[in-house]
């Protein structure tokens, strides 16, 4: 059911292009109530060696996009369009067999609950060796070595025996370091972390973070860093992409983004965060309502429902036509206000509210 | 896990305790007088308190199943029947012998009869469980579900004279359901009890395939499943390795739970196919008021239950080692 | 300062951890809460912060009395309600509510919504002037919800509504002390906001206390006047806002005010605080002896694991503001490195 490229000429090279690239990826979902827009039309680029942030609610669809870059999705119900490039591959058109030997080779991936995503079943070592000895092709005990290196690489005491400990007797802080170790074990290009700190407390959480921050600096390895915490992309991602129901509303650099944010759902984001160093006097500033149904996304702007400045654009373009993302490049928001009226309604009425 | 065998088998032995005095209790204390029907039809009374003191049953009931508890490591010398090695069980009032050599007897056949069955169960409900699993949705998932409907409403003394119709009497493909020793003929020993293993076995495997498809389905969507398979594990591995890991722990619980309903499904197949086993023994006990024989049956079985059940639960460290470590 | 509403002293609740061959018996005591003293004022909010498992949840359990305490006691408005029976509780129960973090499991799903916010009041033979309907559509509308909704069932209302008809259930009895255990961690950060709003509107409007758990320590300081901060069932430091988050000395406040990861970006020369502890929180079932935190402070010396450090006003600490340390650290949060963790460069 994939739109594939294979009935495409497969070009040999795409010359020089970004490390990854997602193009117009949509992903929907069969089910008993109906489709499942879960992701729609989402583009971005990814540079060798950055972390890009993506940050979102819950539902939004951080998760289901980046299944789709490893291919976890089930194809009986599940549409996938659009394309996304590893360098010269193409992933959504790729077989089976192309993408298990990309999967935890060249990109490994992360989840948030590191207890439910450990194999209960299998000591940390035998799962960090297996998945060097599939896509190394190492033997038994080289994996092994390998595994007790990882483990100490990502700061667990005594890896040489807690290399043949379960899971449940680890604490969820060194639970996720087993997972980073495993994730990192062929040396990814591509490391795809969803919610990797959400479970932890906050001073494990910092731990996390730095150490993920340290080995991208050591290895070069690319970051998609899934959070709903926009601190967690101001201390950890160079480029950052907001989602809101299935779609990409905002992206720039965390320095475009956070401090000159242009679409409505980022500012009420922002504006929903309590400071470290905000005036506690002041309310904070709540986006009103819900997210919506990904069942039936609202047409135009999928933010209408929820947006204090619909008047403000003049038509009733909000509710009846999605805005694309613009300009194309760069910082980059799909809001049909003016450049001129978002810089006026967040420095006159956001900004000393924040 | 030492300690905790320790203390599974010492809960066991309390619970089979428990399970022998209140069936003591509860038979001996039924209106029939069996020193009766040792004395004939002209019975004096004096003749009938002789034959009563001999039996044992003129002691209170407690110090009667003191002797009878003692008995079975210590063996006894029961007046009416002559000595009784240990194990002792009593003699059966019916047929005179021990009930211990009575059981020992017809152990084999019921063995047989429940081992091959769950044999039958385990394979053929797991093995189609997790085709109907790794093919969900598609029709080997729908015809493999629609058929376990179809055999979860059958009955054994209803299907059991039908496929001996068929397979023994029409067509001869194998001969007429009985026991031949193993240790003498396995091959024998086989085909004779074909028919009592797949009739036995036809009421649970359907129950064995509906779980082991929904509870595949259901570790298939563990997170730690989708781990493995985003660091690039191949299907089959995924499924065999990691998901067939999980699922086996529901279907070990079910199954040590189902042992009771199988060992009383293995006595109505003896009687569906006259098969001298335990079975049969019981249900002549019962006809007979033979208590010394029903009680024995009833240890007997309730000691395979607790034992297998022991088993289980050290299935369980084995599998998980969650269990294991706790 | 204004009159104390609740005081807890020496409040310790520890609970058994069960084993054994055959029989089962105590093996060992989980030391969820170990003695902790601490004073809320009549229309005041308290923060409670700390890692998970630190015992801020069996503290708000035992305030609320949902738990009865191993020792210690808890005074109410000058009263020891610590072992008052049922009978003697009946007036602090209707004064004393909690609001729960899980609002879909804390709602009975078989009950409507007039039923579940107007079910207390019956229970206490509260008999508002007006019916009891027109009460409960009226707290309806005090926490943004439609009157309208009074016959409708939870599942019916999203995660951020549920918690809305908690907040009114909360309030339907008219109390002075809420005990909020994480009322905002399980909502997504936009209605997190809206919550946490409302709640602070109430606080204005009803002059409510609150004893406002939460992890989230930006969340804590939005909304309380004072905050308590909690480390394996002991409270380390407990001062007003200015203190904790801008002076505070005791280094497990340093090492989690500085692990926040902030949505401001740093502006130039100007460099917060960076410290990284290494591994986690050790088990209560065996607290490390003398100060809790010696396993993970950088500060740590032979004294520390001798002697339990007390909750005290330490020299440079402004009035009410306590600190449990023999070596505390400066009073800034700026500035400086401190990375324990090995595996960090
Ligand atoms: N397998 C699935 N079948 C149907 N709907 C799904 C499936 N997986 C996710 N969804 C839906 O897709 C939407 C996006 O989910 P997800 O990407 O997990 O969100 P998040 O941003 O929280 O990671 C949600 O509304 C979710 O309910
Ligand atoms: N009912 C209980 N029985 C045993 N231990 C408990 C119980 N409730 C909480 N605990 C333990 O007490 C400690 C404190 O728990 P809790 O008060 O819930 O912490 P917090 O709310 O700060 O996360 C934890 O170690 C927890 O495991
Ligand atoms: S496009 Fe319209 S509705 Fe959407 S965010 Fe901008 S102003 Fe609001
Ligand atoms: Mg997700
Ligand atoms: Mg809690």
């Amino acid at each position: 059911m994939t739109t594939v490229t294979w009935d495409r000429e497969q070009p040999a090279s795409r010359g020089p292009g970004p490390f990854l690239s997602v193009r117009d990826l949509s992903v929907r979902f069969a089910t008993e109530d109906g489709v499942v827009h879960a992701v729609d039309r989402l583009s971005f680029d990814l540079e060798k060696g950055t972390t890009l942030g993506i940050v979102g609610e819950s539902g939004s669809g951080k998760s289901v996009s980046n299944m789709a870059i490893l291919g976890l999705h089930d194809p009986a119900y599940t549409t996938l369009d659009g394309e996304i490039w590893l360098e010269d591959t193409e992933l959504l058109g790729a077989g089976p067999g192309t993408l298990e030997r990309l999967r935890g080779d060249r990109v490994a991936m992360i989840f948030q609950d590191p207890l439910t995503s450990l194999s209960p079943y299998h000591t940390v070592g035998r799962q960090i060796a297996e998945t060097y000895r599939k896509h190394r092709k190492a033997g038994k005990a080289e994996a092994r070595a390998r595994a007790i290196e990882m483990l100490d690489r990502v700061g667990i005491p005594q890896a040489r025996t807690r290399v043949d400990d379960y899971p449940h007797q680890f604490s969820g802080g060194m639970r996720q370091r087993v997972m980073i170790a495993m994730a990192l074990v062929c040396d990814p290009d591509l490391l795809i972390a969803d919610e990797p700190t959400t479970a932890l407390d906050v001073t494990v959480q910092a731990q996390i973070l730095d150490l993920l921050a340290d080995l991208q600096q050591q290895f070069g390895t690319s970051i998609i860093l899934i959070t709903h915490d926009l601190g967690v992309v101001a201390r950890t991602a160079h480029q950052v992409l907001v989602m809101y129901a299935g779609r990409s509303i905002e992206q720039g650099t965390v320095q475009e983004v956070l401090r000159e944010p242009r679409h409505p759902y980022t500012w009420g984001l922002l504006g929903s965060m309590p400071k470290l160093r905000s005036n506690v006097d002041l309310p904070l500033l709540p986006v009103r309502g819900t997210p919506p149904s990904l069942l039936a996304p609202p047409p135009g702007c999928p933010f209408h429902p929820r947006c204090d400045h619909p008047a403000l654009v003049g038509s009733d373009v909000c509710f009846t036509e999605r805005p694309e993302l613009s300009p194309a490049e760069g910082h980059r928001d799909a809001c049909y206000l003016t450049l001129a009226q978002k810089r006026e309604i967040f420095d006159g009425q956001i900004k000393e509210r924040l | 896990m030492f300690r905790f065998l320790l203390r599974r088998i010492a809960g066991a032995a309390l619970i089979l305790l428990i399970i022998s005095a209140v069936t003591f209790f509860l038979f001996y204390a039924v209106p029939r007088d069996p020193a009766r029907a040792f004395c004939g039809k002209i019975c004096p009374p004096a003749n009938l308190a002789l034959i009563r003191h001999n039996l044992g049953m003129d002691d209170p009931l407690f110090v009667q199943y003191w002797h009878w508890l003692v008995g079975i490591f210590a063996g006894r010398d029961l007046v009416q029947f002559g000595a009784c090695p240990a194990p002792c069980l009593g003699y059966s009032f019916a047929t005179q012998e021990t009930v211990f050599s009575a059981i020992l007897d017809r152990l084999p056949v019921t063995v047989s009869v429940t081992l091959g069955a769950a044999v039958v169960i385990l394979t053929f409900g797991i093995g189609t469980g997790m085709l109907a699993a790794w093919q969900q949705g598609r029709p080997v998932d729908k015809v493999a579900s629609a058929s376990s409907v179809i055999g979860a409403s059958l009955q054994i003394y209803f299907v059991g004279p039908i496929l001996v119709f068929f397979i023994v009497d029409s067509m001869g493909l194998l001969p007429r359901p009985a026991y031949r020793a193993f240790t003498e003929n396995p091959l024998d020993w086989f085909v004779h009890l074909l028919i009592p293993w797949v009739v036995l076995a036809m009421i649970f495997t359907a129950n064995y395939t509906r779980m082991t498809r929904s509870t595949m389905v259901e570790q298939l969507a563990e997170d730690y499943v989708r781990t493995a398979r985003a660091k690039g594990m191949s299907g089959p591995t995924v499924f065999l390795r990691f998901a067939w890991r999980g699922a086996m722990i529901p279907i070990v619980t079910i199954f040590g739970v189902d042992l009771a309903t199988l060992l009383g499904g293995a006595i109505i197949t003896e009687q569906t196919f006259t098969l001298h086993g335990i079975g049969e023994l019981a249900v002549r006990a019962v006809q007979n008021t033979d208590l010394p024989m029903l009680l024995g049956v009833t240890l007997i079985g309730a000691f395979a239950i607790v034992m297998l059940n022991i088993v289980v639960d050290v299935l369980y460290a084995v599998i998980d080692p969650r269990v294991r470590l706790a | 300062m204004t009159e104390t509403l609740l005081e807890l002293s020496g409040l310790t609740k520890h609970f058994p951890v069960l084993g054994g061959l055959v029989f089962k018996r105590q093996v060992a005591r989980v030391h969820a809460v170990d003695g902790i003293d601490l004073t809320v004022g009549a229309g005041e909010t308290l923060g409670l912060v700390g890692e998970s498992g630190c015992g801020k949840s069996t503290t708000g359990r035992l305030v609320a009395r949902l738990l009865e305490p191993t020792a210690g006691t808890i005074r109410y408005q000058g009263r020891d309600i610590t072992h008052a029976s049922r009978r003697q509780l009946r007036p602090v129960r209707t004064d004393i509510q909690m609001i729960f973090q899980d609002p879909y499991s804390s709602l009975n799903p078989r009950q409507t919504v007039g039923k579940i916010i107007g079910g207390p009041m019956e229970l206490n033979g509260i008999e508002p002037s007006g019916g009891l309907q027109r009460r409960v559509q009226e707290l309806l509308e005090t926490v943004g919800l439609n009157p309208e909704h009074y016959n409708r069932f939870p599942h019916e209302f999203s995660g951020g509504q549920r918690q809305r008809i908690g907040v009114a259930r909360a309030l339907a009895l008219s109390p002075k002390l809420i005990v909020a255990d994480e009322p905002v961690s399980a909502l997504d950060v936009s209605i997190q906001a809206q919550v946490v709003n409302l709640l602070q509107q109430l606080q204005r409007d009803l002059g409510i206390a609150f004893l406002f758990i939460a992890h989230d320590l930006a969340v804590v300081r939005h909304f309380s006047q004072r905050v308590a901060v909690m480390y394996l069932g002991k409270i380390v430091e407990i001062g007003d806002r200015q203190a904790i988050y801008e002076r505070p000395r005791h280094p497990y406040t340093h090492a989690l005010l500085s692990a926040v990861p902030e949505v401001e970006l740093p502006t130039d020369g100007e460099r917060r605080e960076r410290i990284r502890l290494a591994g986690d929180v050790p088990s209560p079932i065996d607290p490390p002896s003398g100060c809790r935190f010696r396993t993970r402070c950088w500060k740590a010396q032979d004294k520390c694991a001798t002697e339990v450090p007390p909750l005290a006003r330490i020299e440079g600490n402004t009035e009410g503001h306590l600190t449990a340390c023999h070596f505390p650290e400066e009073p800034t949060v700026h500035g400086r490195d401190v990375v324990i963790d090995p595996a960090l460069a």
